[in-house]
């Protein structure tokens, strides 16, 4: 494949955001099925348990078990597993604030990141980072950053170093349309361009900036097409589709691994919850929420995989009764790990602490 | 021992550390094909090549983060900005990435990175381009702040530095860059972080003073002298950590302290080290601390307002006959 810029999407395609309104979102055929069970039930049961990890949050925010801000992943599910679901396990994971599914998606166990959230010790950061900032070395995810488009020069960094070393490894680096405004989205996608760099951008247009709409924010409102600057190759994927995102992300890494080149992914989405936790969401209509949640992500998996025989409403409740118990026992550690101690305070500001 | 320019000493540092290990590379504006806006990486590119010395695009956020990103998986990036002034641009990174990065991770990434440049005032530039920001990145845990003032220090500093763990800011002074001092030819040269050193000895006044000030606060202690006050000058060289015993020690021998620096006075690290005099040495005092600063106002670019705005001999010399009550 050349260098040059690629748009897979029609023009129809491109516009999630244009003229006729945020709602005009076409539905499109859904993706094939080119994958063995095991690979699509594991996918359906990560989206599942991600849902319920995410419901489950929710309700121990509410309870004053999880403090500072708490953004969930309800509606997304598709994006992160999908594109995750494509990586090898020493491939890195670079996001934003609203990470949970991801880092779950990636291999961080559900327990670490629920005491993580909790604030214990037992936590993927040790309890130090919370929320917006759950890391994983053993397997290189490598953040939950919390100042908007933060993570996408600290991504094309982490591709700049497989570059460096000559290992094959691929970058992904998942960002929110409201970090597109950013200068260091620019700044980054330029650089990877210019030094053929093998970093994924996903961009998870959810279209909402908290509480600004997409209209409200971008003067051009196709983000893929902002990858022509740059000459990037890009393409709009249904994020609501799980295997459409699995299969552009494929496309992508077998670009970044095979030619070191950076690809540009528009992945529209919908977040169903606020923006975090103490979102009252007046900004949006409940009809508006409704009418994504037709398509929801879950439900379009569910369908094609029941349509494909792959899957059936027994197998189903077994996946479901499985979550439960996962989530439940993630609960527990959460619950049992001891806070971290207050010794821990003055560890980890440096590596070579001097006096 | 050879004796060379502080410019000189600064490449000699690069040079010795990128053939040392190759996980170090040099990123900036101009540093490889231009040989570096203020010719510290002269050279570079030609002996170590283009993946190793790397021209950026005037992008100072995106390469800082591309830095750290770079760092987090397994690099030692040397990122140089052009001038301190344009690291502003790439606080942002600096401050919420390197320095945080290990802390908010519970410990499992290390962020061995130098952020270096020349910084403090220069010649006739005007307010964007001349001013001293030391205090800024000393105030954050997680980051370490070098200012060498001889080109010895500044070579076994940087080394230091590069090889340290730790993201280090390393300020060079623009104006000292052509400073001719012995520097030692032995490759494995390092003064460790965190200690500072008597730069002259005394009994009466203690200067503190860092960077551009240390060869002020020197000439003036040679004033003082002829005059019968004998200064010790101190240099702590490292801002982050502070080598404040050394300074205490030095006050608790001569009673009396000036801190000299170039910067603004407000919220300025020699607010910070009168604080911590004031704090742990207050006994010992025959006089209030006294500080000389930059003007507290933007650089202006007339020559006779641009050297009313930074600190002299003669503001040093009054400040210790002030402290001595001569």
């Amino acid at each position: 494949m050349s260098s040059q810029p690629t748009e897979r999407s029609n023009s129809s395609k491109n516009s999630p955001a244009g003229s006729a309104g945020v709602l005009e979102r076409p539905e499109e055929p859904a993706a094939q099925l080119n994958e063995d069970r095991d690979t699509l039930v594991k996918i359906f049961h990560q989206m599942v348990l991600i849902r319920r990890f995410e419901e489950k949050c929710a309700e121990s925010y509410s309870l004053g078990k999880i403090g500072g801000f708490c953004h969930l992943y309800i509606g997304q599910e598709a994006v992160g597993v999908g594109a995750i679901s494509a990586l090898r396990l020493d491939d890195y994971v670079l996001t934003s604030y609203r990470e949970h599914g991801q880092a779950i998606a990636k291999g961080i166990s559900p327990e670490a990141v629920m005491a993580e959230l909790y604030g214990k010790a037992g936590g993927c950061s040790h309890g130090k980072g919370g929320s917006m900032h759950l890391f994983d070395a053993d397997v290189n995810f490598l953040g939950g950053h919390a100042i908007v488009g933060g993570q996408i020069p600290l991504a094309t960094g982490v591709a700049f170093a497989s570059k460096y070393k000559e290992t094959d490894q691929v970058t992904l680096c998942f960002f929110g349309e409201a970090a597109v405004n950013q200068g260091a989205f620019h700044e980054s996608l330029n650089m990877a361009q210019l030094w053929k760099l093998p970093c994924i951008y996903i961009c998870e247009n959810n279209m909402y900036g908290m509480g600004t709409s997409l209209q409200r924010a971008m003067s051009s409102q196709n983000v893929a097409s902002k990858a022509r600057s740059y000459e990037l190759a890009s393409e709009s994927v249904d994020g609501m589709d799980v295997l459409k995102m699995r299969e552009a992300t494929q496309r992508a890494i077998k670009r970044a691994r095979e030619e070191s080149l950076p690809t540009l992914i528009e992945a529209r989405t919908y977040r169903y919850m606020g923006h975090s936790m103490s979102d009252p969401g007046n900004y949006r209509t409940r009809a508006e929420i409704e009418k994504y949640q037709e398509r929801d992500p879950i439900k379009i998996f569910t369908k094609t995989l029941k349509d494909n025989g792959l899957l059936s409403d027994s197998d189903i409740a077994e996946i479901e009764a499985q979550v439960k118990e996962e989530v439940e026992k993630a609960i527990r550690f959460a619950d049992e790990s001891p806070l971290p101690d207050p010794k821990e305070l003055y560890t980890d500001i440096y590596a070579n602490p001097i006096n | 021992m050879p004796v060379m320019t502080m410019r000189d000493a600064l490449n000699l540092a690069l040079k010795e550390e990128l053939a040392r290990d190759s996980s170090v590379f040099l990123m900036g504006e101009e540093v490889a094909e231009y040989q570096g806006a203020y010719k510290v990486t002269r050279g570079l590119l030609e002996e170590f090549g283009p993946k190793r010395v790397i021209d950026t695009p005037i992008t100072e956020l995106g390469f800082a983060g591309l830095g750290v990103g770079a760092a987090m998986a397994g690099l030692r990036p040397i990122i140089e900005f052009m001038t301190f002034n344009f690291s502003i641009l790439a606080t942002d990174q600096i401050i919420n990435s390197a320095a945080k990065m290990r802390y908010m991770s519970g410990g499992q990434f290390k962020i061995p990175i130098v952020f270096r440049g020349p910084g403090g005032s220069a010649y006739q530039v005007s307010s964007q381009h001349s001013q001293a920001l030391e205090s800024w990145y000393a105030y954050f845990p997680g980051l370490k702040v070098v200012m060498p003032s001889t080109p010895a220090d500044a070579k076994g500093l940087l080394k230091s530095a590069i090889r340290d763990d730790d993201p280090v800011i390393f300020i060079e002074q623009e104006r000292m860059y052509g400073m001719k001092g012995e520097v030692p030819e032995d490759d494995d040269f390092t003064i460790p972080l965190g200690v500072g050193e008597v730069k002259r000895e005394g009994t009466d006044a203690t200067i503190i003073a860092r960077s551009l000030m240390v060869p002020t606060a020197l000439q003036a202690a040679e004033q003082l002298e002829k005059e019968g006050i004998s200064c010790e000058v101190i240099d702590p060289r490292t801002i982050r950590p502070l080598d404040i015993n050394l300074i205490i020690e030095s006050i608790k021998k001569t009673n009396r302290a000036v801190v000299a620096e170039e910067s603004h006075p407000f919220a300025s690290v020699g607010a910070e080290i009168s604080a911590e005099i004031a704090e742990r040495a207050f006994d010992y005092l025959d006089a209030p601390v006294k500080r000389v600063s930059g003007a507290d106002v933007p650089m202006p670019y007339a020559k006779n307002l641009e050297q009313l705005v930074i600190p002299d001999v003669a503001h040093i010399v009054a400040a210790v006959k002030e402290v001595a009550y001569v």
